[in-house]
């Protein structure tokens, strides 16, 4: 024991680089990825969007060209377009969906795991899985359309994704179906954060159960609200998969996205500069979402 | 927040069947059948053969139980000149998932148990720039990736693809082992520093037997992550080592041939088993692990 004490105060040099030598050896791997692949790999992005680069990277400067051709081409405006849609339209639906289902569960109801469990089964797969399967349930053949028609109704059309104006509405079926889940399992972690004696004090007032949800409820749960919020809108961001796998994008480029446009301009179409730019884009887009809410979390840190 | 997933107190309802109550059970019946209705699909077209898929519709249970389609999915189904069926996907997923999952757990680990016990001059600033970094879109790093691959040797090898696994997993996994290791009490690392204890001492004999939760929280974040990944595994392997969820999508949305739509279906559901076994045994440990993920991060 004591010459493993005797190696502990030899391994104390008097130089403040190697004080600590192990724990700055294990750490290694993060300053490693954090700085040569976050930081570095980000900057590296960024300064090649600026330049013609095509089948490979090359300094050669253009300046904005890359990001003016982007903005004139129609296939990324689509892209954006598609994205705002989809983002908007998925983040309240996801939001209020979650806490429904959450408050659902928070009735003190039998079988709540069980619920639970269905619920949320959809996010442990994958948005491959969950394309191909809404994909053969939206099939006009053999889908819902077919089955409703058997019925009876035979003017009844819905093939969203046979349709350039409704296909958003496809994915977002799809997308909803895999994520309710993770957001309803943070609201209920939220709602089961609120003290029993709020909901005693509210009975006693004779506040209704609806009521007290909207104007005591809602409210205590802001931080909640606030992290479902960014979790969503980064996973928005990154929306891809579940495009690939249920219409590649069509029919023709009506659900094409961002992420989407970056991947087959990178390695499809091999131009590189033009996928940089567009990617630049994607990271200004979250950052715009994200310096707000840092700024506010920073803030109420201080108070 | 992240443990107050609790069971909920206080009584029982009394009336069952009071008109709220239906209300309610009708409203989680009905949120349950949209849930449960793509896992029901996908297993009653697996189990139908093509004849009384195309005359029958997609909701109605099997006349006929064939595994065909089962058997088919696993081993002939085509991508574009193999025909050897998903087990290549699955065998390349398997040989991706097991190093991937020890990398990432063990890297994550040591640094987060660096960063709870053993904090140096900058350590924060570091653990402040990786955490950014789950934050950015992985478009914008995927070339650098490539970049830094191809200089490595392993650009298009599993063990390429195990790398970036590896990376992107750092930041949710480094914070949360973190976070469960400033929890740990203190005055255990005193007394083992007083023992004599070093760095190596204290993360083996002490720390790592002491968070068997957190690994497995972790592990299971990790296994469904990567398992169900598609953009890395497209990226950063060649054809031959594409992993299953690659390899299922060019199956199923190949242009040529006829489709066969139970064959899609069975290999969906293969795909899909691995995650789902997880899931479903893990239990409570998956919703930890989610919601502790996703509300700190």
């Amino acid at each position: 024991m004591s010459s493993a004490r005797r190696v502990r105060d030899g391994a104390r040099p008097p130089i403040r680089l190697l004080r600590n030598l192990s724990s700055k050896i294990a750490a290694i791997p993060m300053v490693l990825v954090g700085l040569g692949v976050f930081v570095g790999g980000t900057l590296w992005t960024v300064l090649h969007s600026f330049t013609d680069s095509r089948l490979l990277p090359r300094l050669n400067w253009v300046g904005l060209d890359q990001y003016e051709r982007l903005w004139s081409t129609r296939r990324w405006l689509v892209s954006i377009e598609n994205l705002a849609v989809y983002g908007i339209v998925s983040l309240v639906l996801t939001m209020c969906l979650g806490f429904f289902l959450a408050a659902l569960l928070d009735r003190k109801i039998r079988y709540e795991d069980t619920f639970r469990t269905i619920f949320l089964y959809p996010f442990a797969l994958s948005f491959i899985v969950t394309g191909l399967v809404w994909q053969w349930i939206l099939n006009p053949e053999f889908g819902i359309q077919a089955i409703i028609r058997g019925l009876g109704f035979q003017n009844f059309n819905f093939d969203p994704l046979y349709n350039p104006d409704l296909v958003i509405i496809g994915l977002l079926i799809a997308g909803l179906w895999q994520g309710t889940g993770l957001i309803m399992v943070i609201m209920l972690a939220g709602l089961r954060g609120i003290d029993e004696d709020i909901w005693k004090a509210t009975r006693v007032d004779g506040i209704p159960i609806w009521k007290t949800y909207i104007i005591v409820i809602i409210p205590m749960m802001k931080p909640v609200f606030v992290t479902a919020l960014v979790l969503v809108t980064s996973g928005i961001v990154k929306l891809y998969d579940l495009v690939v796998a249920m219409t590649a994008g069509g029919p023709g480029i009506a659900s094409e996205v961002p992420a989407k446009y970056v991947y087959d301009t990178l390695f499809t179409r091999q131009n590189l500069g033009q996928g940089f730019a567009a990617s630049t884009m994607m990271l200004v887009t979250v950052a715009i979402i994200l310096i707000p809410w840092a700024y506010m979390q920073f803030r109420e840190k201080r108070q | 927040m992240t443990a107050a997933v609790t069971t909920p107190r206080g009584a029982r309802p009394k009336n069952p069947f009071a008109p709220r109550n239906i209300m309610l059970y009708g409203a989680l019946i009905i949120f349950s059948i949209y849930y449960l209705l793509p896992l029901y699909v996908m297993l009653v077209t697996s189990l139908k053969d093509m004849a009384e898929i195309r005359v029958g519709n997609i909701f109605s249970p099997p006349v006929e139980i064939t595994f065909q389609p089962w058997v088919k999915a696993w081993s002939e189904a085509c991508t574009g000149i193999n025909c050897d069926g998903l087990s290549r996907g699955f065998g390349n997923s398997v040989r991706i998932l097991i190093p991937s999952l020890i990398l990432s757990v063990s890297v994550a680990a040591l640094t987060g148990y660096v960063l709870a016990c053993w904090r140096f001059r900058g350590s924060e600033v570091f653990f402040g720039i990786l955490l950014l970094g789950a934050f950015i879109p992985y478009q914008v790093l995927l070339y650098p990736l490539v970049i830094i691959l191809r200089e490595m040797g392993l650009f298009g090898s599993l063990w390429g693809l195990v790398l970036v696994h590896t990376v992107f997993a750092m930041p949710i996994n480094v914070l949360l082992f973190r976070n469960y290791f400033v929890a740990l009490p203190e005055e255990l690392f005193k007394a083992a520093r007083v023992d004599g204890a070093g760095f190596w001492g204290i993360f083996f004999r002490i720390v790592i037997p002491m968070s068997l939760p957190i690994f497995v929280v972790s592990g299971i974040i990790q296994v469904t992550g990567i398992w169900n990944d598609f953009l890395f595994g497209v990226v950063y392997t060649r054809p031959e080592n594409y992993p299953m969820t690659v390899q299922l999508n060019n199956i199923v949305n190949s242009v040529q041939g006829v489709k066969e739509y139970n064959v899609n279906m069975a290999a969906t559901m293969l795909t899909g088993l691995v995650p789902l076994a997880v899931y479903f045994f893990s239990g409570r440990l998956f919703v930890r692990g989610i919601a502790a993920g996703a509300v700190k991060g």
